[in-house]
């Protein structure tokens, strides 16, 4: 290898390469202001391949250029975070010296025109994130959008959400990775362009922490994993505009995934890690081989000297410019220390993968790229990370939000058949967000690896901590409905939800990661709402102690018809103290006691309801105070540890109604009956079916009643037995109002199950057909 | 007592076994590494669920020709006890060590979820632990585990009593709705002739703890234990 040089005027164009014009650096999605800088930068004119570093590095995707002076805004410090953002995933202290690593990240771009690949490459990237932190993935959860499975846009709906689900449980399956939670939504707002989010868990001891990061002159950097070829080549570039008509001629820019391969990449970046041959790893995910290079150096503080000409290849003819920017997926760059190449060879070679040195760590601070010792890329390196414009934009809200906003749904003529409230339930409990996802998970192996204490179905998914007596707990939440309607309140409402979920599981809600899916923040109406959305996460995060440790940004979520609802999705992981703490959703026993946290509200706002029975996405978004949150939270979680608790549901999308129903569903084999009452006096539709947050259906046994009402008051948690658990198969009760509400719960129960897959039995086995045909050896 | 879990490259289900075996069977448990000849001196060898090689070319195809299963077969001439879950199970019927194949579910999608098995004998190595008839939930999560023969095949099979499990619903009842595959007659699992290989689609390794839901995969490992230890005392 030649010694490192900084000779910037070595740097020479390549026979071959386009001359940069304007309209070159435009479709690489740089604006004249950023050329300028790029000018200011090199001191000279770039060459196509130092065009294409800067387009990926500079892209919203890699650089966050809209959205980090919000980002900044939200707490990111506690004393168990032990790392925040900037890595490749944040951790967290789960006690005994064990620790959590977790990220999400979204692939909606590519699932949007490539379903199947689209989500697969998903999971596997957000899994290598995980373990090149040293830890081992014990666990995924999805957050899905998807357009109405009803309607004249169908049946593409239908084919991107069975390609989706099949994409990631098959990747995840293969891997042996447990699938066991997450969400799905179908709105019309996300036809088009579906959301297809992955959060990835990993344990580590604290001690086996390693970083991405580039460190010791002179240390080889080394290409590891699946050989290179021209897939994916500005896949991050391609996620950072928006989708169009001809967003279908990118399916090139879609990578492939390999699981098996991945797999392997696994345990060979597992056993590398723990063999101390290495000083840094990083995942070429986004941008590939530019990113995971410069960031490393970027945290080093060092410089890179890369001969382009050593990467395994398996494609003839690859340009500098394609190498650095192909996301050719499974691919690990590694920091060896000096002397140990051969280790580290063995330890790969053992899982029959490719481990070769593309370069060094050199102390230039400077990015350095060689095609057979010619330089084409010099970039110093600190200002390619650093430099990346930022900005902030002025937002403005759309004018309609106004008027929706202040739209009373109280004023809304019910229809002839909501004379019966059991309609209007069969009719939520039929609507595919509300109902069952079993045709999605029991897609997704949720039990290998043996950990899983509360799979898909329950508010959050609870995995033990093998030897510790201890669990913790995760979910994926967003409503973004409610964010749409008000951002601010959305955000905090998606926050409360999450840390709702995990108290509902017996786990004190510790850590947050979040996946931001907005529209073209050039738009104001869209930079509006991601501002908002941000302000009201960072208040909510403040509030419930859960502060931000990495996560992602999609923006230019927007297609021909229009943006998506801003979906800023929450992930969080809490920790549960003690096994006997774990809580699930379904009622345990005839006869308990069922008691309501929370105060019920006049709230119809945002609901399903609203929409499902009247079309209608109006009103506000439900009111939300973080301290009554927090000591609703508090007093479940008291309530849990002293053992008065059977069962809790966190009440969300088709209200108390729905939450009643299922608990009543999830009880077992056969759903239990009930009987409640409720004496509140409110519009009986608000009190049955609005969306009031800060809400908890909980179970007891009927001796339990009291010590649970007192430690509510003990709070300042409003808390009121409502009814009583009935006999499985019997009747499902509900008297409010005025007005009874009841039904064979076994009825009910079948059009909650029963609602995805009757529609996804048309036409699914030649959607699968399809998809099979597609996947093909790698 | 020893006993070895076989790891392809792709399986995933190595860890689990091995766990099982420890908690299970509070016996030493090994991993046998697919590209080696030695069995470490095992009296017993698990070959795990996952994707060995990917399964690419059609599920176990490859790994049926690895060099360890060569010593596996070896073994099992020789009466040695094997057990093959899920993959391992199609490890199994590609290595002609177990007759019929698997196929794709009848629905076409991977199907991950509690399934209820009735132990159809209870006999040695495998079920001595069960009464015959007794009902289990096990976790089942495959995409490729329809189970096929022909009629003569199958035949056979219940003849000689080598069906050991059976899809079955909450009655104990081999009906259409319990057979979550498409598995030929609801087979679950069968044995080989000489009643020492045994070839299962569901997991028993993931029902060993009630925490987890099921705890009922025990008596497998149970089974194995007591007849090993046995073995082991002559």
């Amino acid at each position: 290898m030649n010694t490192p040089t900084a000779a910037t005027d070595r740097v020479q164009p390549r026979a071959g390469d386009p001359p940069i014009s304007p309209a070159l650096v435009a479709e690489h999605g740089l604006s004249a202001d950023e050329y300028r800088l790029i000018l200011e930068i090199l001191g000279r004119e770039p060459t196509f391949t130092e065009l294409g570093v800067f387009s990926a590095m500079w892209s919203e995707h890699c650089g966050y250029k809209n959205s980090r002076p919000l980002l900044k805004t939200l707490p990111t410090q506690a004393p168990w975070v032990l790392q925040g953002p900037g890595e490749n995933a944040g951790v967290i202290d789960v006690g005994d010296g064990w620790a959590v690593a977790f990220k999400i990240e979204s692939h909606n771009h590519p699932s949007a025109v490539e379903p199947y690949q689209g989500a697969a490459t998903g999971v596997g990237g957000i899994l290598r994130d995980v373990f090149t932190m040293g830890a081992r993935p014990i666990a995924v959860l999805d957050s899905l959008r998807f357009g109405e499975l009803d309607g004249p846009g169908a049946e593409r709906v239908r084919y991107l959400f069975a390609g989706v689900v099949k994409g990631i449980g098959d990747y995840g399956n293969c891997v042996g990775i447990p699938t066991v939670g997450g969400e799905v939504y179908f709105d019309a707002a996300y036809e088009g362009n579906p959301l297809v989010n992955a959060m990835a868990i990993g344990l580590l001891r604290q001690d086996e922490l390693i970083k991405g990061v580039a460190e010791g002159v002179g240390n080889p950097i080394m290409a590891v994993g699946s050989k290179t070829g021209r897939d994916g080549i500005h896949g991050a570039t391609f996620a950072s505009a928006e989708l169009s008509e001809e967003s279908e001629a990118k399916r090139p820019q879609v990578q492939v995934g390999d699981p098996f391969t991945e797999k392997l990449l696994l345990e060979a970046s597992l056993e590398l890690i723990r063999s101390g041959h290495i000083v840094g790893i990083q995942d070429m995910g986004a941008a590939g081989l530019v990113s995971s290079s410069t960031e490393m150096a970027a945290r080093g503080g060092t410089g890179v000297d890369l001969e382009i000409t050593r990467m395994p290849l398996r494609e003839r003819g690859m340009t500098p410019y394609e190498i650095l920017l192909s996301e050719t997926q499974e691919r690990m760059l590694v920091v060896a220390k000096r002397g140990r190449e051969d280790e580290v060879r063995r330890i790969l070679g053992r899982w029959d993968l490719d481990a070769e040195v593309i370069g060094q760590v050199t102390d230039t601070g400077r990015y350095v790229v060689r095609e057979h010792g010619q330089v084409v890329v010099d970039i110093p390196g600190e200002p390619l990370v650093g430099a990346c414009p930022s900005y902030t934009r002025a937002g403005r809200e759309a004018p309609e939000l106004a008027e929706l906003r202040a739209f009373d749904p109280l004023s809304l003529a019910p229809l002839p058949e909501e004379a019966d409230p059991a309609w209007t339930l069969e009719r939520l409990l039929d609507a595919p967000s509300i109902a069952s996802k079993r045709w999605v998970y029991e897609q997704y192996d949720s039990t290998v690896r043996t950990n899983t204490v509360v799979g898909p179905g329950s508010d959050a998914a609870v995995l033990r901590l093998r030897g510790t007596g201890r669990a913790i707990a995760a979910t994926v939440d967003c409503n973004g409905r409610y964010v749409y309607l008000n951002p601010r309140r959305g955000g905090a409402l998606a926050v409360a939800e999450a840390a709702r979920n995990l108290a509902c599981s017996g786990a004190l809600p510790r850590a947050v990661t979040d996946n931001l899916n907005f529209g073209n923040p050039l738009k104001p109406e869209a930079y509006h709402q991601l501002a908002e959305a941000v302000a009201g996460i960072a208040a909510a995060c403040r509030a419930l102690e859960t502060p931000v440790t990495g996560g992602n940004v999609s923006l230019y979520n927007e297609n021909p018809r229009g943006a998506i609802y801003p979906t800023p999705t929450i992930g969080m992981v809490g920790v549960v103290e003690d096994l006997a703490h774990v809580t699930t959703a379904g009622f345990k026993a005839e006869g308990d006691a069922i008691v309501l946290l929370g105060r019920n509200t006049a709230e119809l706002g945002g609901s399903e309801y609203l929409k499902v029975i009247h079309g209608r996405v109006a009103g506000d978004a439900p009111a939300l105070d973080l301290a009554a949150e927090r000591a609703l939270q508090r007093c479940l979680l008291a309530a849990i540890r002293a053992g008065l608790v059977r069962s809790a549901h966190d009440c969300a999308e088709g209200g108390l109604a729905v939450a009643l129903a299922e608990s009543a569903f999830a009880g077992g084999e056969r759903p239990f009956g009930m009987e409640v009452e409720l004496r509140d006096e409110l519009p009986l539709n608000a009190l049955l079916f609005g969306e009031a947050a800060s809400r908890v259906v909980v179970s007891c046994a009927p001796e339990s009643v009291d010590a649970l009402l007192a430690l509510a008051a003990e709070h300042g948690v409003p808390a009121a037995q409502v009814g009583v658990v009935g006999v499985p198969g019997g009747t499902f009760r509900v008297a409010a109002a005025g007005a009874v509400l009841a039904a064979p719960v076994a009825q009910l129960a079948a059009v909650y199950e029963r609602a995805i897959p009757r529609r996804m039995e048309r036409g699914v086995e030649a959607v699968f057909a399809e998809l099979h045909s597609e996947v093909s050896l790698p | 007592m020893r006993i070895g879990v076989v790891t392809f490259p792709g399986s995933n289900c190595d860890y689990d076994c091995y766990k099982a075996v420890q908690t299970a069977m509070q016996a030493e448990a090994v991993f046998l590494w697919h590209k080696e000849h030695d069995l470490q001196g095992v009296d017993a060898v698990f070959l795990p669920g996952g994707f060995s090689y990917g399964d690419y070319l059609r599920a176990g195809a490859i790994a049926a020709h690895s060099p360890i299963l060569r010593e596996v077969k070896a073994f099992a001439a020789e009466g040695g006890v094997v057990a093959g879950i899920c993959n391992g199970f199609q490890i199994l019927c590609e290595s002609g060590l177990l007759p019929g194949a698997l196929v794709r579910n009848r629905g076409l999608r991977f199907l991950s979820r509690p399934v209820r098995l009735r132990v159809e004998r209870s006999v040695p190595p495998f079920t001595s632990a069960y009464a015959e008839g007794e009902l289990l939930r096990v976790p089942i999560a495959h995409g490729e585990g329809c189970y096929a023969a022909d009629d003569a095949t199958l035949d056979a099979l219940e003849r000689e009593g080598r069906v050991l499990f059976r899809y079955v619903d909450e009655r104990g009842e081999p009906t259409p709705a319990a057979n979550p595959n498409g598995s030929a007659r609801n087979v679950a699992g069968i044995v080989n002739a000489a009643g020492n290989v045994l070839g299962m689609m569901p997991h028993p390794e993931r029902a060993v703890d009630a925490l987890l839901g099921s705890a009922d995969g025990r008596g497998l490992f149970r089974s194995l234990a007591e007849h090993l230890s046995a073995a082991v005392a002559r």
